[in-house]
């Protein structure tokens, strides 16, 4: 809201004004507005300066598939809440306020499709969905896309976006760290590719285990990538962060990542690196 | 030695019959049944208190300053330890130690988080938080022990792996991730034991493991209560709930399948007597070892793999 609607709002007779705020994006970065229809026409990137905005599983399905067409694949059931975990809130309603906003039941969303006409097995973590973190519902989700990818014969790329594990679940979610790990060591025996796409952010126990293990890393400008958090390292070495750190590019700069792709560039890259990786006699 | 701030009504009894015992000495009065009823009760205190130890208590039990380490249970329990340093690429990290050694007459490469015991060795070993060089020290070790068929056996005890600038910059996540999954891939047995704090990623690289063992009063979970409680409660002091909440201790993991044997202390903790716990411990790894070492590389592998898809 500009001042000027705020002392127009605060004052109790001027009739408020609607203002057409969601047509707008404006970017946090550079502050630039964009009309809304432009921004997402421009697959959520600010026009601007390049500024990649988080996206959930929809939008990226809808980018990377050839014409958006794809097949969601179901959620693998797992047990709920199963410490029963309460801190100032329980996690049931947590997880009850996350579905209600996101509209999805976990973080970790799959979806079979083609990608210029290649098949490929897509994951998407969802930031939106308490923080894109991983517990049982990620892990469990994640190993049936490492196996739909192994039943068509198909490479696994996953879109990591998490804070880490989800603390709610405990050791579970520390657990999951090796059973992904199983899961891409399944692929790699079947033959077929595991690629990573990094986006902002990837922290924690995500990136210290499947976001970390791909056969190709990529990640999109600018995302923050790290094992501990920034707030955690500045308590233990008690002076200010290097510019730049843990971001995509530093990243690159010492060696943790084959590319750093603009979301333009992303469908293309992934096709190439398909044709490359994916033996002629599976692709066939 | 030091006492934990749960266990000063014991502290205080202690303290009354060193007392007794300076006044008897100086020859004044027979207080023999005094003591002998003063020491019944701070024991059975002692008894009671480690027997409903809260999940927190534990937590301060695990970090004890006095807990044996990762080279006291060397010297103990394994004969003729051999160091193997440096993980080839960048420096050699004494947060994680490992070399050949003998358990028994079982030949095995042992690797494990070291703490240190004072201020000058928790400098050395940079307080058990290992930096990539570490795990990638540990990741060659397991490699080498896989090509010349020793069983691995770990030992974990680390409040996490190091939060810091070169350690990220190095590849902290990375190092972690290929150490789990080093663990993963091994054919031959894998044993792990959480002997103190199983702190996180910086634990489970070093214990995906066929079997893993945990102390009585060890702890092992996602984030330490600290993190968890001031990330969810946005208050350190809310610890003690975390610890709760998180289900930290080695009964609680037990439950929930995540570890296989509960290695018992002795009365009081590990840290009261010592040589028990890492006699108990050189025991329990012994028989986990001779179970496991006749399995073939596939079914050893196939083993792990099956245990850790089935968690959740």
């Amino acid at each position: 809201m500009s001042w000027i609607d705020k002392v127009r709002n605060s004052i109790p007779f001027i009739v408020k004004r609607e203002t057409p705020e969601n047509l707008w994006y404006k970017c946090p970065q550079c502050g630039a507005m964009t009309f809304l229809k432009e921004f997402e026409e421009n697959q959520s990137v600010c026009p601007k300066c390049q500024f990649h905005a988080r996206i959930g599983a929809d939008k990226r399905f809808d980018q990377i598939f050839d014409s958006g067409v794809h097949t969601p694949l179901p959620a693998p059931a797992v047990r709920e809440d199963p410490l029963k975990f309460r801190d100032t809130k329980r996690y049931v309603d947590r997880l009850k306020a996350a579905r209600t906003a996101t509209g999805e039941t976990d973080a970790l969303l799959n979806a079979k499709g083609e990608i210029e006409g290649r098949r490929a097995v897509v994951g998407v973590q969802d930031f939106a969905f308490m923080g894109g973190s991983m517990g049982l519902a990620v892990g469990a989700a994640f190993v049936a896309g490492v196996e739909a990818a192994i039943a068509e014969k198909a490479p696994y790329i996953i879109f990591t976006a998490a804070g880490g594990a989800r603390m709610q679940e405990g050791i579970l979610s520390l657990m999951q760290m090796p059973k992904t790990t199983v899961a891409i060591q399944m692929l790699r025996e079947a033959g077929l590719p595991y690629i990573v796409v990094m986006t902002d952010p990837t922290t924690g126990g995500v990136t210290a285990s499947y976001a970390m293990l791909g056969d190709v890393q990529l990640a999109e400008p600018g995302a923050l990538i790290g094992f501990a958090g920034q707030r955690v390292i500045e308590q233990t070495i008690r002076e200010k962060l290097p510019e730049g750190f843990q971001r995509s590019e530093y990243l690159l700069d010492h060696g943790m990542l084959d590319m750093v792709t603009h979301r333009h560039q992303l469908r293309e890259t992934l096709a190439k690196l398909i044709a490359y990786l994916v033996p002629e006699a599976i692709a066939a | 030695m030091t006492f934990l701030d749960f266990e000063k009504p014991i502290a205080e009894l202690n303290a009354r019959v060193a007392e007794l015992r300076e006044t008897a000495d100086a020859g004044a009065i027979d207080i023999e049944q005094q003591v002998a009823s003063l020491e019944a009760k701070a024991d059975k205190m002692l008894r009671d208190t480690y027997a409903k130890l809260t999940p927190w208590q534990k937590t301060q039990v695990a970090r004890h300053a006095q807990r044996p380490h990762l080279r006291d249970y060397i010297a103990g329990f394994v004969a003729d330890f051999m160091p193997l340093a440096g993980d080839r690429a960048f420096a050699d990290d004494k947060a994680i130690i490992g070399g050949l050694g003998r358990i028994g007459e079982r030949r095995v490469m042992v690797i494990g988080h070291e703490k240190g015991d004072d201020t000058a060795t928790r400098l050395k070993h940079n307080f058990g938080m290992a930096k990539p060089e570490g795990y990638r020290k540990a990741i060659r070790l397991m490699e080498l022990a896989d090509r010349f068929r020793l069983p691995v056996v770990t030992l974990v005890d680390t409040s996490g792996a190091f939060p810091g600038v070169q350690a990220e910059e190095r590849g902290q996540a990375e190092a972690i991730a290929r150490s789990t999954e080093t663990c993963l891939q091994l054919g031959v047995p894998l044993i792990a034991a959480i002997v103190g704090e199983g702190g996180s990623g910086g634990a489970v690289a070093l214990a995906a493991a066929n079997r893993v063992l945990m102390f009585e009063h060890a702890v092992y979970s996602v984030i330490s209560p600290e993190g968890c409680a001031s990330i969810l409660w946005r208050t350190a002091e809310k610890a003690a709930d975390a610890a709760d909440a998180m289900k930290v201790t080695a009964q609680d993991l037990l439950k929930l399948g995540v570890v296989d044997r509960i290695v018992p202390e002795p009365l009081g903790g590990a840290h009261r007597a010592p040589a028990v716990a890492i006699a108990a411990l050189g025991a329990a790894l012994g028989e986990e070892i001779d179970a496991l070492v006749a399995l073939d590389t596939a079914t050893v592998r196939q083993q792990r793999r099956a245990k850790f898809l089935a968690v959740g």
